[in-house]
């Protein structure tokens, strides 16, 4: 649990933060925030299923599911189960 | 009659709060043909005034060109008015096809298709050439026009850091898996005046191999040597696999834009592209209009030389003033006052000086980094310059920010 939301807020901050002053969590709105654009999300959900070796069906990555770091890693730990 | 009181008040509440917020769009109106001096009614009701324009995108100074003009009369004498109907049905004429010759011709692509503007090229190119299979790779700062078009197409979207090379490469090497990858991007970015690395690009297009698209509205006419446009400038001409441009900027600034490039991609916009499909061309008097323009720029680069020559002396001549600019070699200028409200009151005093320049902030532009965009015309001669130069520097001296660094000015405003 630990390594997979450190892994993804990581990836969030190199991927998205860079020009950003702001500081973000867990918690953090990513999408609805504005600091992750729905565009990019596919690359995010890519990075997921390579790393991860898990595969993400479309109905499930949804902006709603991808907003924040701890939604996320409650995804990916669904398809890690199964 | 369903347009209740309630219903009313949904969008006069709308209106409202883009009214209180200080976002609220409007229009000044201009009684004269555009041109580097125009005659402006504002706010409405009020005595005419002449004033110089910096905010144009007239950046050839065609708009109101005599034989710009003339040739308009012309092709509305002999072409008609409006063709009442769409291309495929019994709205394509002779100049239709002399059009999309002369800018295949103009910009070293393979073939042409007119559309009803550039939004509407943006708009309907994805669709027409890309399915489920494929991959839309857009630089992050790309214009709106492109960003739609990108949501109407069932291909899989990512994004890449503006300008950020390493980046894009990246992205290529996750996405290679995909049947076709298409990297978008602006040749010139509208509101920093920057240049798309073309030329890195296409080599990490021909590596990965990608697709290229390249909007190039800020660009055609007058950017690279001759003013073929970003690709001209980069050294990359016949390599860009599709340009998308207008007609309502450089190019004689009326309306109507083209997609340019293989000409495979552009057959698959005649057949499936919607807002071709489904939506009248450019009227013959603007066709004719833009051949003319197309004419007077294979001439000579008479134009874009001054318009460089323009460029070049304001963008010195703010930076010797003290003001900090965007950096980029482009006549777009953007001369930085990065708080909001020190911007919206810089381009009011400009306006009272005769001087007709823009604010923009934020959500057009990132938070802090507000702004005057100037854009250079070949229309300008040296004593609108002078006039401008001598408006901006006596407002920069008013709100004190001459010499400053950003963290200073932000000090003095920001803060506040």
């Amino acid at each position: 649990m630990e390594e997979i939301r450190d892994v993804v807020l990581d990836y969030v901050i190199k991927e998205y933060m860079e020009d950003q002053d702001d500081e973000i969590t867990y918690d953090t709105a990513l999408i609805s925030g504005g600091y992750v654009d729905s565009f990019s999300m596919v690359s995010l959900k890519r990075f997921l299923e390579t790393r991860y070796k898990i595969s993400l069906p479309d109905d499930k990555a949804t902006p709603e599911a991808f907003d924040s770091v701890n939604k996320i890693v409650t995804l990916v730990q669904e398809f890690l189960n199964k | 009659m369903a347009y209740s009181d309630k219903v009313r008040a949904i969008y006069s509440d709308q209106v409202k709060a883009l009214q209180d917020a200080g976002i609220l769009k409007i229009e000044r109106y201009i009684h004269s043909a555009q041109d580097a001096e125009i005659e402006v009614e504002f706010p409405p009701g009020a005595p005419l005034k002449k004033v110089i324009n910096v905010c144009a995108n007239n950046y050839l100074g065609l708009s109101s060109h005599p034989e710009v003009v003339k040739a308009a009369h012309e092709g509305l004498d002999t072409h008609g008015y409006g063709m009442s109907s769409v291309r495929f049905i019994c709205g394509t004429q002779d100049i239709h096809k002399e059009l999309e010759k002369k800018v295949t011709e103009f910009l070293g692509t393979e073939d042409t298709i007119l559309f009803p503007s550039c939004m509407d090229a943006n708009a309907g190119v994805f669709e027409a050439i890309l399915n489920e299979q494929d991959v839309m790779i857009s630089d992050r700062l790309v214009h709106a026009s492109l960003i739609d078009g990108i949501r109407l197409c069932k291909a899989m979207t990512d994004s890449f850091k503006h300008s950020d090379m390493a980046h894009l490469e990246e992205k290529l090497q996750l996405h290679s898996d995909k049947r076709i990858k298409l990297v978008i991007t602006d040749g010139v970015y509208s509101m920093d005046g920057d240049t798309a690395k073309l030329d890195e690009m296409v080599a990490l297009c021909e590596k990965y191999d990608a697709m290229l698209l390249v909007d190039d509205s800020h660009a055609s006419g007058f950017i690279g040597k001759t003013g073929r446009g970003t690709h001209e400038k980069c050294g990359v001409v016949g390599k860009i696999d599709i340009i998308t441009t207008t007609f309502g900027k450089g190019l004689g600034g009326a309306s109507g834009g083209c997609v340019s490039g293989r000409k495979e991609l552009v057959e698959m916009c005649r057949q499936k592209a919607r807002p071709y499909l489904f939506s009248n061309t450019i009227a013959p008097p603007v066709v004719a209009g833009v051949i003319k323009v197309l004419d007077i720029l294979s001439k000579t680069t008479e134009r874009r030389d001054k318009l460089e020559r323009n460029a070049d002396r304001w963008r010195k001549a703010l930076t010797e003033a003290g003001f900090i600019l965007q950096p980029g070699d482009t006549p777009i200028v953007p001369v930085m006052l990065f708080d909001a409200k020190l911007a919206n009151d810089f381009a009011r005093d400009l306006y009272a000086e005769g001087i007709y320049a823009i604010g923009f902030f934020f959500p057009v532009v990132p938070q802090g980094k507000a702004r005057i965009r100037t854009q250079i015309s070949a229309a300008h001669e040296m004593h609108h310059l002078e006039k401008a130069l001598a408006a901006f520097i006596k407002i920069g001296k008013k709100y004190d920010i001459l010499g400053k660094t950003k963290n200073e000015v932000m000090a003095m405003y920001s803060a506040k």
